[in-house]
């Protein structure tokens, strides 16, 4: 038998038994019959850095840790998509360490009723637990801090022990974005025994023992960690948090060449690729020993921002010349590889609904284009860098050369510019100094308030276009905590959105895919808004 | 003194390389302070804002002044503390003590694999010129200097393991399921023999296959160039003639003389090639997802991780010193001419 026939079988033996022989005896063992694989191995492009998502500079693919090893109090729901394959639900809470929540008669304050669950060392998960975890991020600072804000979850006195069982958390104004905030990988719930034990003076928040070391209740353990290399989970059993997992152990590994991920798929030696290029996603998918699964990303939008600072884009018909510039066809064809949803061609310039992301009011129209510009003072065009994070050229190239074309046939000359990755943050985010640039943030709470808080209000992270506007800035700060059900919600948002699609700040190209390549026999796999895998549902049948 | 010349040779060598160990130490600390890029705004995260962006900073010390930070820094390298990559998460020098083995494992593999191709091609190319050996050397040649590396990766990847099935799948030093052999050089192979882990061993091996032979068709050009060159020039010059005149035969004319003689060249060609073979390492790691000390460095560079970056900085001006070091003392035992140097 080979290795594949193997991996089909998945490992009957448990590491445990051969450790001691220094290895698997994997010619050893034999498929017994159709089966549900014991050993899953999953590849990703990135390196997990930390195992402790509250530290300082641990990176994205590190949040996989606290969605696989760790327990909220609360998850998000599971939904079907229009073509079959499954998503998580926003609009859905469930418990996962909590076995039932109410919110006080007054509304100021929920309190949970924990599950009977227990630490993988056997400890039972108390509501005093609950409050370290969640005392520690708002206090540690940097990301974690700065999410928990987002969710109005700022100070520990918010955190109360009921009793062993019973856990408050007291409102500091009423918001919707509260509940889901709790959902979101930041706020885990750690096994503060071990934590306390591990802590110093100098490390309150024992930072460096779990950074090595996870502690908590969640359906899997991480059995071995080579940085750089690999991360292997082996399974909790007796874990509360949902329906216990298929797969004993998980094997993450990471392969930094793109071309080899997709030969290894293509070859079926693993069992999922995750977040593979758009290019790849459409190839591999008329291929049939291989199935793709694509999800837009919700609250997503890869964009192209114009500068408010940068003096031809002051003006609101330059950047409306601009947006009736770009190739958007082109570009979703060639850039996107016509995977996501497009973004331009909307009928009307009021939206219809309160959906978000929406297609706006534009399309590629260089009369109307050249009309505009020709109204303003910039009529015989100007010169501009383009740029784009040399981190995202997998769609950020094509699109930027496109983009350039479209722009030379109303006068505008482009010249790109490619900047890395570390300084990417600094001069477009932090500074905001880019004339015009591609930006593709994507708002974790899913709601269009969310995403305009952090794109649209002055000052704010990804409001790298220094847009600034009080009708807008009154809106947002008026939808931001209020509930969706609120009359005065869905008219206030459409406001809200008829005012980005007149002043355009940032022009939509499309709303990226989440494309993920597995073996046709892999079921379960789930998309999520923090576009990591989570492994918990994963289940390989041999045919 | 009355130190034996090779023992002062080596200490004078030793001492010269202090100064230049000072400038690396110097130059390596400036210039990832001039690199563009603050790594606190990257590593503040995805939703940062001013206030934990300079919590950030302060952590990482880098709210301090230059001078500041170059004297703890100092303080650091001289207890062998050379400070914590943070993108990574780990000990810079754990890092490089598991990281450095793989890659040079690696290199050293493919460059006895280049040399033992390329030396004899090269001999065969400078005893027969112009006939069909010679033309092979010099299409080996072109090809080993042409093809990128990566490509050459992963046209073997494609060949062996996609279409062929032969290659193990390019995931790194083992097969998935095996572990590591206990860890006694770092050499995966050298480790596995040592357990008596034959199957380990036969694992190691076949991943180390591809890419050590992606990295001595790079390697092995500059080689077989240098020594046909060298074997030319040696076999045209008088004292081979006199040799040859003399009737020694022709196997004691190539090796015992000519050979010897043309070694030389060839042995500063391999310092330099070993030295640029570090280099291409980076693209084949990258390919065959090999966890060596290259992409390591080239990750700590992209996301300005200064501890990585002056870490391996350090650590390749030490592998080179000691490198010149050993290609200086093999000289002297090649070259008796060296040993006259009073």
């Amino acid at each position: 038998m080979d290795r594949r026939s193997f991996l089909k079988a998945g490992a009957a033996t448990t590491l445990g038994a051969s450790l001691s022989a220094g290895m698997l005896p994997f010619l050893k063992v034999l498929p017994a019959s159709a089966a549900t694989a014991d050993t899953l191995v999953v590849v990703t492009g990135t390196t997990i850095n930390s195992l402790d998502l509250h530290r300082t500079g641990t990176n994205r693919p590190s949040y996989q840790v606290s969605v696989n090893c760790y327990d909220r109090l609360l998850t998000f729901g599971t939904k079907t998509m229009p073509d079959g394959s499954l998503s998580y639900d926003y609009a859905k809470l469930e418990g996962e360490l909590a076995e039932s929540w109410e919110i006080a008669p007054d509304g100021d304050s929920v309190t949970f009723k924990l599950k009977d669950a227990t630490f993988w060392d056997g400890k039972p998960v108390t509501a005093a637990d609950v409050k370290w975890s969640l005392d520690r991020a708002v206090s540690v600072g940097g990301f974690p801090t700065v999410q928990m804000k987002a969710g109005s979850l700022e100070k520990p006195e918010q955190f109360e022990v009921v009793d062993a069982k019973t856990f408050r958390i007291k409102f500091l104004r009423k918001s919707k974005l509260t509940l889901p905030d709790l959902a979101v990988p930041v706020p885990f719930i750690i096994n503060s025994t071990v934590a306390k034990a591990n802590a110093t003076e100098k490390d309150p928040w024992a930072m460096e023992y779990l950074h090595r070391t996870p502690a908590g209740s969640g359906a899997y353990k991480v059995e071995r960690w080579d940085p750089g290399q690999q991360l292997v989970y082996t399974r909790n059993d007796a874990w509360k948090g949902g329906p216990l997992p298929a797969a004993k152990r998980i094997i993450m590994r990471e392969i930094p060449s793109q071309s080899t991920r997709r030969a290894l798929i293509e070859r079926g030696d693993i069992h999922l690729s995750h977040d593979i290029p758009a290019k790849d996603a459409k190839e591999l998918g008329a291929l049939k020993t291989v199935k793709v699964v694509g999800t837009p990303i919700e609250n997503c939008l890869h964009v192209l921002c114009t500068n408010l600072n940068f003096e031809p884009f002051k003006d609101k018909k330059v950047r409306q010349a601009v947006a009736y510039a770009v190739p958007y066809q082109e570009i979703f064809q060639n850039a996107a590889y016509e995977r996501g949803a497009p973004m331009w061609g909307a009928k009307s310039a009021e939206p219809t609904d309160i959906a978000w992301p929406q297609p706006f009011p534009y399309s590629t129209d260089y009369d109307k284009a050249k009309e505009l510009l020709s109204q303003t003072a910039f009529k015989d065009g100007f010169e501009v860098p383009l740029s784009f994070d040399l981190g995202t050229a997998e769609w950020g190239e094509p699109t930027a050369l496109l983009i350039q074309e479209g722009l030379a046939k109303i006068g505008i000359k482009a010249t790109i510019d490619k900047i890395p990755g570390a300084n990417w943050r600094t001069v477009a985010l932090v500074e905001k100094k880019l004339p015009l640039h591609l930006d593709n943030f994507g708002g974790w709470l899913n709601t269009p308030d969310y995403y305009f808080f952090w794109a649209y209000v002055k000052g704010n992270l990804f409001n790298s276009s220094n847009y600034d506007d009080a009708e807008m800035m009154q809106l947002i700060n008026e939808t931001l905590h209020m509930p969706m059900d609120d009359a005065t919600y869905a008219p206030k948002i459409k406001r809200m959105i008829a005012k980005a699609f007149d002043d355009v700040p940032r022009i939509p190209l499309y709303q990226p895919n989440l494309d993920v390549a597995m073996r046709p026999g892999l079921d379960g796999y789930e998309a999520w808004f923090h576009r990591m895998v989570d492994v918990r549902p994963l289940t390989f049948k041999t045919a | 003194m009355t130190l034996p010349p090779k023992v002062r040779l080596v200490g004078r060598r030793l001492l010269q390389a202090a100064p230049a160990l000072a400038g690396i130490i110097i130059i390596t600390f400036v210039l990832t302070r001039a690199l563009p890029g603050d790594p606190a705004v990257y590593f503040a995260g995805p939703a940062a804002d001013e206030a934990s962006i300079a919590e950030i900073r302060k952590q990482l010390g880098l709210d301090r002044s230059l001078p500041v930070q170059f004297v703890s820094y100092l303080r650091d390298l001289a207890t062998g503390n050379l400070g914590t990559s943070i993108s990574t998460g780990q000990p810079v020098l754990t890092e490089i003590v598991t990281r450095l083995p793989a890659s040079l494992e690696l290199t050293l593999t493919a460059l006895l694999l280049a040399i033992a191709v390329a030396v004899p091609l090269g001999v065969l190319a400078a005893t027969r010129p112009d006939s069909w050996v010679d033309h092979l050397c010099r299409f080996v040649v072109t090809a080993g200097v042409s093809l990128p590396t990566f490509f050459t990766g992963l046209a073997l990847v494609y060949l062996f393991y996609y279409l062929l099935g032969w290659a193990p799948p390019p995931m790194g030093r083992l097969d998935i399921l095996f572990l590591p052999p206990d860890r006694v050089t770092g050499f995966y192979t050298i480790d596995s023999l040592l357990a008596g882990d034959i199957s380990a061993f036969g694992s190691a091996l076949a991943h180390l296959a591809l890419p050590a032979v992606t990295l001595a068709l790079f390697t092995l050009a500059p080689i077989a160039r240098m020594t046909r060159a060298a074997m030319l020039q040696v076999l045209g010059s008088d004292f081979i003639r006199t040799a040859r005149a003399a009737g020694l035969s022709r196997r004691t004319v190539l090796f015992g003389y000519a050979l010897r003689n043309a070694m030389l060249p060839v042995i500063t060609t391999l310092g330099m090639v070993f030295s640029f073979a570090l280099g291409a390492n980076v693209l084949v790691e990258k390919v065959f997802a090999w966890p060596g000390i290259g992409s390591y460095a080239i990750e700590a560079l992209v996301v300005s991780d200064y501890a990585a970056v002056q870490g391996f900085v350090l650590a390749m001006a030490l592998l080179f010193v000691a490198l010149n070091l050993l290609i200086d003392v093999i000289y002297t035992l090649v070259d008796p001419r060296l040993q006259l140097e009073e």
